[in-house]
């Protein structure tokens, strides 16, 4: 094992290059162990994000080598190609600066395909009962760990050639909604999501399924979309 | 060829097969109706354009779109095996034997036809 | 009728086409793999098919399941592929779809209606 690695950072905006730095190998280093040791060592103009570098918030998610990952969880040795490593920003989104995107659009979309709760009770309705083992809580279950962290849309080959998609983390947020007993609205949801660029979109080719470091199944989520809307449309519903 | 890193896996490529099969397929129909309607100006007529077909080179494409049909088919019922029987991780051996199953009918059709 | 309604609705019958050529495609491939043993002619087609209502019902079905399909399945090729607008993709979807239902009617029953004499 060389001791040191060949590094390509993407510096700049949409435009902008690749800058080449020597990055001392070190043993369990990881990629985000990289791009810091480069910004305090060597270039601190460098961007980039990060919060928690322990694999909960999502923050320091970036591509590398091709592939869209987190890389406080990626380690240098799974991923260096002849002592090389590649790294650029995610796919699919705006770049502020060098590592960093701009996140907008995604969370933009999570409203667009009504990812948020739409409650039905006051603070003098009696609480709902949703039991662990109710089959509608399990669906949602399968999709609530979800963070946010743009992975899934960075793979979404959909995403890059429909720009309205709303994209797999979106559809996704939707469905663990459809399926929440608590929440009033279904009708709104099912036609935000069936639009133009909504869940019929998807191909399932499963780039999301791949790459999510929650090994959640958007894909699993849309496919239900696309269920409940025939079922809905069948009724007349939407 | 060098594909994108996040590309390289069995479902991508089901679905680029599905897509390049659909659309090949869509273009080849409108020539075979034609053909095929030959009939009405005769059984010579038809037979006239069918002994060109014999030419190797027209019979490797009859293969390969007899592959691309059953290709497309197998692509189809992936999707639909996805969409309404389950997403289990069966499904990239579904792939697999799906295009398995599109080069056999391909190679039957082959042995046929020379 | 609303963008969710049309999509939906195209998505449905895109499976419902599928589902019925799924069931014409393996009986064609069946019996293309057969009808080529021993070369192929128009005389083995026409005798095969001409006059014969089994084979009018079939191929008919098989020909308005393909009108369905293949157009809605370019219409998405256009949609992510190119910069055609939602007007022009629909005017190429349903000329598309007239033609296939036209040249493949008259495939079909200029095959039915076929003699060897000719």
């Amino acid at each position: 094992m060389s001791n040191s690695i060949k590094v390509s950072v993407w510096r700049g905006r949409e435009t902008g290059e690749f800058q080449s730095f020597d990055v001392p190998r070190q043993p369990s280093q990881t990629v985000l162990d990289i791009v810091t040791f480069i910004q305090r060592n060597i270039d601190p103009t460098l961007s980039y994000r990060f919060a928690c570098r322990v694999g909960m918030c999502g923050s320091c998610a970036m591509t590398v080598n091709g592939k869209p990952r987190w890389t406080c969880r990626t380690h240098v040795d799974k991923v260096v190609e002849d002592g090389e490593i590649k790294i650029s920003p995610l796919r699919n989104l705006k770049v502020v600066k060098d590592l960093t995107c701009d996140m907008t659009e995604f969370f933009d979309k999570m409203n667009k395909a009504e990812g948020k709760f739409h409650p039905t009770k006051t603070r003098n309705d009696d609480f709902d009962v949703v039991l662990p083992d109710d089959p509608t809580r399990q669906l949602a279950a399968q999709g609530i760990e979800c963070i946010g962290c743009a992975v899934c849309y960075s793979a979404c080959d959909v995403v890059e050639w429909n720009k309205d998609y709303l994209g797999p983390a979106a559809l996704n947020r939707a469905w663990t909604l459809v399926n929440d007993v608590r929440d009033g609205g279904n009708k709104e949801r099912l036609t935000a999501i069936s639009g133009d660029s909504g869940c019929h979109a998807c191909h399932s080719q499963q780039g999301c399924v791949k790459h999510c470091p929650k090994n959640l199944s958007p894909t699993r989520s849309i496919i239900g979309l696309k269920r409940a809307t025939m079922k809905a449309a069948l009724k007349g519903e939407i | 060829m060098k594909i994108a890193g996040h590309r390289n896996h069995a479902h991508y490529w089901a679905f680029i097969l599905h897509r390049a099969s659909g659309l090949l397929l869509a273009i080849f129909l409108p020539a075979h109706f034609y053909v095929l309607g030959l009939a009405i100006e005769g059984e010579a007529a038809m037979d006239g354009f069918i002994r060109w077909t014999d030419a190797p080179l027209v019979k490797g494409a009859e293969v390969i779109l007899v592959i691309l049909l059953a290709a497309h088919l197998t692509g189809g019922l992936r999707l639909m095996a996805l969409e309404f029987i389950s997403t289990s991780e069966s499904s990239k051996t579904a792939v697999a034997v799906g295009a398995g199953i599109s080069l056999a009918v391909g190679l039957a059709f082959l042995f046929n036809v020379v | 009728m609303s963008n969710a309604r049309v999509e939906t609705k195209l998505w449905v019958w895109q499976r419902l086409s599928a589902a019925v050529l799924a069931v014409c495609v393996i009986i064609h491939l069946v019996v293309i793999v057969y009808a080529v043993q021993d070369g192929l002619s128009a005389a083995e087609i026409i005798s095969r098919v001409s006059g014969n209502f089994l084979w009018l019902a079939f191929y008919s079905v098989f020909v308005i399941a393909i009108a369905v399909h293949a157009p809605t399945g370019i219409r998405t090729i256009l949609k992510e592929m190119t910069s055609v607008g939602p007007g022009a993709t629909h005017m190429i979807m349903a000329t598309f779809s007239l033609i296939i239902l036209a040249m493949g009617f008259r495939a079909v029953i200029g095959l039915f209606n076929a003699s060897i004499i000719g």
